[in-house]
């Protein structure tokens, strides 16, 4: 199997918190890695670095092969890194359907065209409602953002990804605040996604993780403490010592 | 939401009817002074919208526009001050006489302000929030003390330009035909700003002031998309710059004042952000305070502070979204 | 040139620039604890000026000018803080700006409506009057050197007033966590209204101040402001300390710029394009300072937020 991310060492301090330490890891073409850990373990530390948004102290990311540590996060998204957030990141005013054109404006490098509608450029709108339609907002297009419910917005926030041309995903926690049932419902998309691009998947649901996840790592302080399969890290002692045992 | 929408088409196409007709009748009512303040009126909304392209679509908060008015201004007041002197303004590579052609002066106009506004923006676009505002400010005042030092051209008491500039085909000394100029100028301007807000750049602008994070993880860079908005928005307030200073036929370092800056922020806020009239509203309502409690009283400013203090701290979605309902204008 | 004009000339720069730490202190404080940008800010200064001109006209005592000055000031900081800017504190900048904005023109015209369009004049007090011979042959003016002394003092008492009292504690908890001192029961209501009188009266002062060297009237308080707006762009927001590096950098820039470029362009150029070239190089040195700073530090020489 060919691997599409790969981390090498990265580390990051903030003051004396060491936040990632010594993180290597990779994801491979069709599969879905899951990252767990407690609160405050480093994961969100962890996808900025990859992502861009936060230099790392040392280590490197690579994306196809290729080092992208100095690159920007636009540089990174333009390679096909295409991430969601733990926090929905989506422009309230503007129509679901705007929210996904974005997406395709960015992923098509057509940012710079003034004077024809967005929604009037073909390709776009066809590629924008591809993904709506396949996160199954379709009947949602026109309507703001503001007036989506949550589950609606997280849907939507995949939405976004899937425009990217991605070559791999990083979603941070795509289940936030959706509860039981509307995690159940996000579950069979994302299963279906990797087909699309490999996941890495920053998770706090644990059922999710176990149904989805290839390969679990569980990052403790800022380090990988076990990686392996799901049946691995079920049975694996330091993991239900130092994060399932007292966290579930 | 479809017909607030469609609400708003209405209000903003009587506006446009209104700006054609009211100006035609005082010619025929023989009221020059109508179309004066007319004239007046047209010109500051054009430099509000320049402004609301940065404002109201990309969300800097520039409160030095003045600059780029003050720019365009002088842009004008430099070539025809050299054409009606004879001095050439430079002799190589040849030898330029300036101009006294209105085409010429706008497309120098708007070159030389959007210049200065794609420098002051990739200065003050490394910062953002308060800071934006604050440097906007003091370049704005920059301008202001260069112009009162700029001996060569006034100084502190400004140019006079004796004739107004002229326009192929039209006799620019007759109101109604520099009003028809004016008005040509702003209907152009919100065309533009129309066709931008629905554009792949205006959906991205839009986005990258509502949830920059997102741009960034689309693979687009927020701030070329404010620089590049805020140089088209400096390069438009130019222009309207270099038609007030027609209008005057005079440029003083006082079309450079922070005092303008702000009521250009004040135009948009009264007729609305987010509305493609909204600027042209406030410029109407402002002109026609100005004119009126200025006829009633010499300190009308006070009013007009304690009306702004009320539509900002009481009133939402200004006097357009009073008319036409609570939603947004964009798409 | 001889040292005694060039040492006058960096007094001239210290007295602009300590006149000037005191609007940008009140300013950047404002900021600071409150996140508010206060363009009404040279509207008390102005409120300052007036009320001391006006009191020391009708008793004759510079003295209680001053004590109108700090009281005016910091009563009509209170007063808009409880009227108007409490409502502006969850609001935009955008809001915030326009709202003060509307304040200025409130102020500067109803001033002119109160007081008339001619400025008044404020007289340095008798004893304060006249040159003062300094080391090395100087003569510089009593008054200014007065007014250095007053802005270093009250420097020294703001430095002691954040750094050390519990007000000031309170004053820099305000500035990292405003939930976390509401929780620890501090009333912060009244810490807000004492902060922004607190800065009004920092800028009636530097007004009243400023007042008897320059004429006081309407309009006197915003090219103030600008500058100030300059000190905190180079010091850094929310920073006392970049309060006063940058005020007493501009200050000395804007007075030294204006005396020596013109001199330092006639080493190479006719005289007559030398005095304008520095004419118009000084008035830009300011900006261009700031330009700098913006390039090498875009969050200022102390300034920690973005």
């Amino acid at each position: 199997m060919t691997e599409v991310l790969e981390t090498r060492g990265l580390r990051k301090a903030f003051g004396a918190l060491q936040a990632t330490d010594d993180v290597s890891l990779t994801l491979r073409a069709g599969e879905i890695h899951a990252i767990i850990g407690p609160n405050g373990a480093g994961k969100s530390t962890l996808i900025g670095q990859i992502c861009g948004t936060l230099p790392p102290d040392s280590g490197s990311v690579h994306l196809n092969g290729v080092d992208v540590t100095g690159l920007s996060t636009q540089a990174r998204a333009g390679r096909g890194l295409a991430r969601t957030f733990q926090i929905s990141q989506l422009a309230m005013e503007d129509t679901a359907l705007q929210n996904v054109l974005l997406g395709a404006v960015g992923a098509s490098k057509r940012a710079w065209r003034f004077w024809r509608p967005a929604l009037r450029h073909a390709d776009l709108r066809d590629r924008a409602e591809a993904a709506l339609a396949r996160v199954g907002l379709d009947g949602h297009a026109a309507t703001v953002t503001a007036e989506l419910s949550h589950g609606q917005r997280r849907q939507l926030e995949v939405a976004v990804a899937l425009t990217l041309n991605p070559q791999v995903f990083i979603m941070d926690e795509p289940m936030a605040g959706l509860g039981a049932e509307g995690s159940a419902r996000l579950t069979p998309l994302l299963d279906s996604l990797r087909q699309e691009a490999p996941i890495l998947l920053v998770e706090h649901d644990m059922d999710a993780v176990f149904a989805l996840a290839d390969r679990i790592s569980v990052l403790v302080y800022g380090r990988i403490i076990a990686s392996g399969t799901v049946e691995d890290i079920r049975r694996d002692p330091a993991v239900r010592d130092a994060y399932l045992g007292d966290a579930e | 939401m479809g017909g607030v929408m469609r609400r708003e088409l209405w209000v903003n196409a009587a506006l446009w009817l209104g700006l054609i007709c009211v100006p035609l009748w005082a010619h025929w009512a023989g009221e020059p002074f109508t179309i004066t303040l007319a004239t007046r009126a047209v010109i500051f909304a054009v430099a509000a919208v320049g402004l609301n392209i940065a404002l109201g679509l990309g969300g800097l908060v520039s409160l030095g526009h003045a600059a780029f008015f003050g720019i365009g201004g002088y842009a004008m007041g430099i070539l025809a001050f050299h054409a009606q002197n004879y001095q050439p303004l430079f002799e190589w590579p040849f030898v330029f006489e300036g101009s006294q052609s209105m085409p010429l002066i706008w497309v120098v106009a708007f070159a030389v302000s959007g210049l200065c506004a794609f420098v002051i923006g990739l200065l003050a676009l490394r910062t953002s929030g308060v800071y934006f505002i604050m440097i906007t400010l003091a370049f704005g005042q920059m301008f202001y003390f260069f112009s009162i030092s700029w001996a060569a051209y006034g100084g502190e008491d400004g140019m006079l330009i004796y004739v107004r500039n002229g326009f192929p085909g039209l006799n620019t000394l007759d109101p109604i035909q520099f009003y028809g100029l004016c008005f040509a100028v702003l209907s152009a301007a919100l065309l533009v700003q129309a066709r931008l807000a629905r554009s792949p750049f205006g959906l991205a602008l839009n986005a990258a002031r509502q949830v920059p994070e997102r741009v960034r993880a689309v693979g687009l860079d927020p701030v070329r998309l404010r620089l590049l908005a805020f140089t088209l928005s400096g390069a438009i307030t130019g222009l309207a710059g270099a038609l007030f200073a027609d209008l005057n036929r005079f440029v003083s370092p006082s079309m450079f004042s922070w005092q303008l800056s702000g009521e250009f922020i004040v135009f948009i806020i009264i007729g609305g952000t987010a509305r493609l009239f909204g600027p042209v509203v406030g410029a109407m309502v402002f002109v026609g305070l100005e004119h009126l409690l200025g006829g009633l009283s010499e300190y009308w400013h006070v009013w007009f502070g304690a009306l702004l203090l009320g539509i900002v701290l009481f009133g939402q979605g200004g006097v357009i979204g009073m008319i036409a309902g609570k939603a947004r204008a964009h798409d | 040139m001889t040292l005694s004009l060039v040492f006058e000339q960096i007094l001239n720069g210290l007295q602009s620039g300590i006149m000037l730490f005191l609007m940008a202190a009140g300013l950047t404080l404002i900021f600071g604890v409150m996140g508010l940008i206060n363009l009404a800010h040279g509207s008390l200064y102005m409120v300052g000026a007036f009320c001391a001109a006006a009191m020391a006209g009708w008793t004759g005592s510079f003295a209680l000018g001053l004590v109108a000055a700090l009281a005016g000031a910091a009563a009509a900081g209170a007063l808009i803080e409880l009227v108007v800017i409490r409502r502006l504190y969850a609001r935009d900048h955008l809001d915030q700006v326009l709202a003060t904005f509307a304040l200025i023109l409130i102020f500067s015209e109803g001033t002119r409506w109160v007081f008339g369009s001619f400025p008044l004049y404020l007289d340095v007090p008798e004893a304060l009057s006249g040159p003062v011979s300094l080391p090395g042959g100087i003569s510089y003016p009593l008054y200014r050197l007065a007014i250095i002394g007053v802005g270093l003092a009250v420097a020294a008492g703001l430095f002691w007033l954040i750094g050390q009292t519990r007000v000031g504690v309170r004053i820099r908890a305000g500035e990292n966590d405003r939930e976390m001192i509401a929780a620890l029961g501090v009333d912060i209501d009244r810490l807000y209204t004492f902060v922004f009188a607190l800065g009004a009266a920092l800028a009636g002062l530097a007004g009243a101040l400023v007042g008897a060297i320059q004429s006081v009237q309407v309009g006197m308080g915003e090219p103030v402001l600008i500058l100030a707006f300059v000190v905190i762009v180079i010091g850094g927001i929310g920073s006392i300390k970049g309060a006063l590096v940058g005020a007493l950098l501009v200050g000395l820039t804007e007075t030294l710029g204006s005396v020596f470029l013109p001199v330092f362009f006639k080493l190479f150029m006719a005289p007559a394009a030398a005095t304008q070239a520095g004419a118009s190089l000084s008035s830009m040195a300011i900006y261009i300072l700031m330009a700098g700073v913006l390039v090498w530090k875009p969050s200022g020489l102390f300034g920690s937020r973005g």
